[in-house]
């Protein structure tokens, strides 16, 4: 009997090893292993150095994100469905039907392979929920320390529809600000899973994707000026972007922000504002007030707009500023933040 | 939001304002000790409510704020040695030292990890053997418990890589030294409802006598802080100086005799300095002998690179009531949250912060 004691390699693994990142047998393994068969399409399998399609006539719109999330696994979704649904949304602000998307991925060298599957999996039903593509990809492979277990980067491009006209410079005086759900559930989420606060909330992150529910409010909506997804910065962040970008003031009303208790709660303790937290499942419309309640009726038919209320007006002072009427119905200015949010110490 | 909204509620502000419109016949200067207090009646403009003859000061009790620059230094040195992981609460991270901060630090490669409590840094200290643990432990009376019980679990559990860098502060000295000062326009002071819980208000008795000046235990909502000024005013008004708690909720008479005790068994009064202020003497805390182990200042030697500090921040003057944050030509113009020139324009607890930031 011929034998042979000649080592060889491993080919089975359950982790990311840097071979995986080489090019070679195992690079492909991992791609036809695992994003294959969940991202499967046509324009995928063209097994090309990128993805040709063909284009409709008119304007698209074309956004990009990373996500670096930590912990990558959290209440309510992890990085996979976040980069997802996050540069769907980013389209989506911009009026147009998301299309195809691109996943860049740099994964840490030790990273579980069941993490990375875990992952892909939920990009994928994230997709399939918003109705795209995940139609080109790339993989990199970083040693351990290099990065956190895995960053993802999607860029996407969609279709604006003819008619769609949505930028901050439409903004008029006396359009209304209505804001689709409750404030600041994903970073006060993201905030208890990481720090491990010894404190339970029964928040989850809000992260969805967006685009259904717009593309209602547009097809029954003609005047809607401003979408955004109030993402990092919060509702002050982007509210104040575009006070600025518009020419024009921002009024909140505080007594009808709709902030859940369990956030108002956590920010307590945390000594944060919870007009300043992340959020990614949420965005802020602003239209005509003779346009509100028929927006409000559309929005309330989908899950992610069941709790929509209107938070804010515009004014036309001069100033671009942020400011809040608080419940003692006195006003507050609502500056964007310096820097990062620092938690106070008492 | 239970235990909160009903110190926020309209209907009672609105009375209570009523109220202390009705009794107000002369002008008074009414100072809020603690830091926490001041962001709130910045958040709520609970000033705006007010009577125009009655103006509120926003007193010292913020720790980000008095801890001298020294100290800042010496953890900014201890952070960059490369067998030290520094631990902070997150306000601390952005005030400046001498030349730079913690979070500037960190990005040069010190591993400075923000914590929201010190017993963290004791688990880290078991996970990390092969490093020092340092916590930067300042607070007043609230805080100084925490950070002795974070002690304390090190010695329990024998851990000898963990230590704290201590900047802490007593309030009543510093009450004293305000009154004392000649310059001082304060008539009354809220105390810090949260000093008071551990503390208990004993001390406040013989101030309100020696100064003649009314000491209202007050909480941190409006509700809680419009009612200390309505107590504080009536006092005023009617001429009586004594200490009255308005707090009740949280500060038994007595304050929290177990917290006392940890102190006192690990701490001892020294002479400290605050930021801007100077010097008060037996207004700090430090690490007794029998405990210096656990005290950074022991454990290492620091190598200050002393550089002459030329500080154009009035924060000082502002913490001891005699200049308003207004009165500063630098505010909001050269010093601002992005280019603080003192450490009240950093925390939120800041007084210069709270302005700036509901301005």
């Amino acid at each position: 009997m011929i034998t042979t004691n000649c080592p060889l390699p491993f080919n089975d693994t359950d982790c990311v090893l840097m071979a995986h990142g080489g090019g070679g047998r195992m690079t492909h393994k991992l791609i036809s292993s695992i994003f294959y068969p969940a991202f499967r399409n046509p324009l995928l399998e063209q097994d090309h150095d990128g993805c040709v399609f063909p284009v409709e006539t008119g304007r698209m719109a074309y956004s990009t994100d990373s996500f670096v999330v930590d912990p990558i696994f959290f209440p309510g979704g992890d990085i996979g469905d976040l980069a997802v649904n996050g540069t769907v949304n980013d389209l989506a602000c911009c009026g147009a039907h998301p299309l195809y998307l691109t996943a860049g991925f740099i994964l840490e060298e030790g990273l579980p392979l069941s993490d990375l599957t875990r992952i892909v999996q939920s990009m994928k039903k994230a997709a399939d929920r918003a109705g795209v593509q995940i139609v080109a990809g790339d993989t990199k492979v970083v040693e351990r320390g290099k990065c956190d277990k895995l960053f993802i980067n999607t860029s996407g491009i969609g279709v604006v529809p003819k008619d769609i006209h949505i930028a901050p410079n439409r903004v008029k005086d006396n359009d209304v600000v209505i804001c689709s759900g409750p404030i600041g559930v994903h970073g006060i989420t993201i905030l208890s899973a990481r720090e491990s606060l010894g404190f339970e909330t029964n928040l989850k992150s809000d992260t969805i994707s967006l685009n259904n529910m717009i593309s209602g409010l547009l097809t029954n909506i003609e005047d809607v000026h401003v979408l955004r997804d109030p993402t990092r910065g919060g509702v002050s962040g982007t509210l104040n972007e575009i006070a600025q970008a518009a020419g024009m003031e921002i009024i909140l009303d505080e007594a009808s922000l709709p902030i859940p208790d369990a956030v108002r709660g956590a920010s307590e303790i945390l000594g944060l504002d919870p007009l300043y937290v992340a959020n990614e499942g949420l965005v802020l419309v602003i239209l005509p007030a003779a346009e509100a309640e028929k927006a409000l009726t559309v929005m309330h038919r989908y899950p992610e707009g069941k709790d929509a209320v209107i938070i804010g007006r515009v004014s036309d002072t001069g100033n671009t500023i942020v400011k809040m009427k608080t419940i003692y119905g006195n006003y507050l200015i609502i500056d964007m933040l310096s820097g990062e949010q620092l938690p106070r110490i008492c | 939001m239970k235990y909160v909204d009903e110190y926020r509620n309209k209907e009672q502000v609105q009375s209570l304002v009523r109220a202390i419109r009705k009794i107000v016949t002369h002008p008074w200067h009414i100072m809020e000790i603690c830091g926490g207090q001041t962001h709130s009646i910045a958040r709520y403009r609970l000033e705006e409510m007010l009577p125009e003859k009655v103006k509120l000061l926003h007193g010292p009790g913020c720790p980000v704020c008095v801890t001298p620059i020294e100290i800042i230094d010496q953890a900014l040195e201890l952070a960059k040695r490369p067998d030290v992981i520094l631990a902070s609460f997150g306000d601390m991270m952005r005030v400046p030292g001498s030349r730079e901060d913690l979070m500037q630090v960190k990005a040069h490669g010190a591993d400075v990890r923000m914590m929201y409590s010190p017993l963290d840094a004791v688990e880290l200290a078991g996970t990390e053997p092969d490093k020092e643990i340092v916590f930067f432990a300042i607070g007043f009376e609230t805080t100084a418990p925490v950070h002795m019980m974070a002690l304390k679990e090190a010695q329990r559990r024998g851990l000898t890589n963990f230590s704290l860098l201590t900047s802490l502060f007593t309030v009543p000295p510093a009450i004293e030294a305000i009154l004392s000062d000649p310059e001082c326009k304060v008539n009354g002071f809220l105390t810090a409802g949260h000093v008071c819980a551990v503390t208990g208000n004993k001390e406040y008795y013989r101030l309100a006598e020696k100064y003649k000046t009314p000491m209202v235990v007050t909480g941190f909502e409006p509700v809680d802080l419009l009612y200390g000024i309505y107590r504080c005013l009536l006092q005023l008004e009617t001429g009586t100086y004594t200490v009255e708690n308005t707090y009740k909720r949280a500060v038994p008479e007595n304050g929290n005799p177990a917290a006392r005790n940890l102190i006192n068994e690990i701490l001892e009064p020294c002479d400290q300095e605050w930021r801007g202020i100077g010097i008060i003497p037996n207004s700090g805390l430090q690490i007794r002998q029998t405990f210096d182990r656990y005290s950074s200042r022991t454990k290492f030697n620091f190598h200050p690179d002393k550089k002459d500090i030329v500080s154009e921040c009035i924060a000082g003057k502002i913490m001891r009531g005699t200049k308003q944050t207004t009165d500063c030509p630098f505010f909001g113009t050269r010093c601002t949250p992005e280019h603080p020139f003192g450490a009240p324009m950093v925390s939120t607890e800041g007084v210069c912060a709270a302005y700036y930031k509901y301005r």
